[in-house]
């Protein structure tokens, strides 16, 4: 699973893109950001808040609830301020 | 038709494009988008990051939904990315119809909708710091007052 952060993401992960296997119990984008989070200080202040955070699975826009499987692509980053 | 680029455009240039050799255009409507330095800190510049892939994704959805809900002949949005000054375009949106409702209507559509849904972000440099710039509740509305 490719994981991809963008924007104030990439810089507090200090991550571009990183190449993932989760574990089975991780099937929804929320759980993926837990385990992203999960013992690594800049993730987890990154992923923090799921309510400011936006996420998109195979370059649709995605919910928490989403599922996520592997070969996926996920991207975290803030709302756009495109245009 | 979308472009996105890092190339500075000509809006004369890409608003005559449009309607060249063509005699069944009436109205052309457009929205050009500025990087304005503004506010106390005057803002040197603005480089824009975007995600390669869901971007031309996003834009085509946006173009394809506008050709749905109006009678156009032809769309254009031109996005750039990567670093510009004060005063550069950032944006040039342009529809065209047989008459001037469904243009400027479509237009104002492409550009609240790109406003919330194209994957953008802006970072802002002024002389002391970078900042990234936040969404704006403003948009948000923009884009709902669209929704069907």
């Amino acid at each position: 699973m490719r994981i991809l952060y963008f924007a104030w993401l990439r810089a507090k992960t200090g991550t571009a893109s990183e190449e993932v296997s989760p574990p089975p119990e991780v099937t929804t984008v929320g759980a993926l950001m837990e385990w992203l989070a999960a013992g690594r200080p800049g993730f987890a202040e990154a992923l923090a808040a799921p309510g400011v955070v936006r996420a998109a699975v195979n370059r649709d826009y995605a919910q928490p609830a989403d599922p996520v499987r592997e070969g996926d692509e996920v991207a975290f980053f803030p709302p756009v301020t495109g245009g | 038709m979308i472009k996105i680029q890092q190339e500075m455009f000509d809006i004369g240039a890409e608003l005559a494009a449009l309607s060249a050799g063509r005699t069944d255009i009436g109205a052309i409507a457009s929205f050009v988008g500025l990087v304005r330095a503004h506010g106390d800190e005057p803002i040197t510049a603005m480089t824009l990051e975007h995600y390669p892939g869901m971007t031309e994704k996003k834009l085509g959805e946006i173009e394809a939904e506008a050709r749905a809900r109006w009678p156009l002949q032809a769309t254009l949005i031109v996005h750039r990315y990567g670093r510009m000054l004060p005063g550069e375009p950032i944006v040039l949106v342009a529809t065209a119809s047989a008459h001037r409702a469904a243009a400027l209507e479509s237009c104002a559509f492409l550009i609240d909708w790109l406003k919330t849904q194209a994957p953008f972000w802006k970072l802002e440099e002024t002389a002391a710091a970078s900042r990234w710039v936040e969404a704006r509740g403003a948009d948000d509305e923009a884009a709902a007052r669209w929704r069907r």
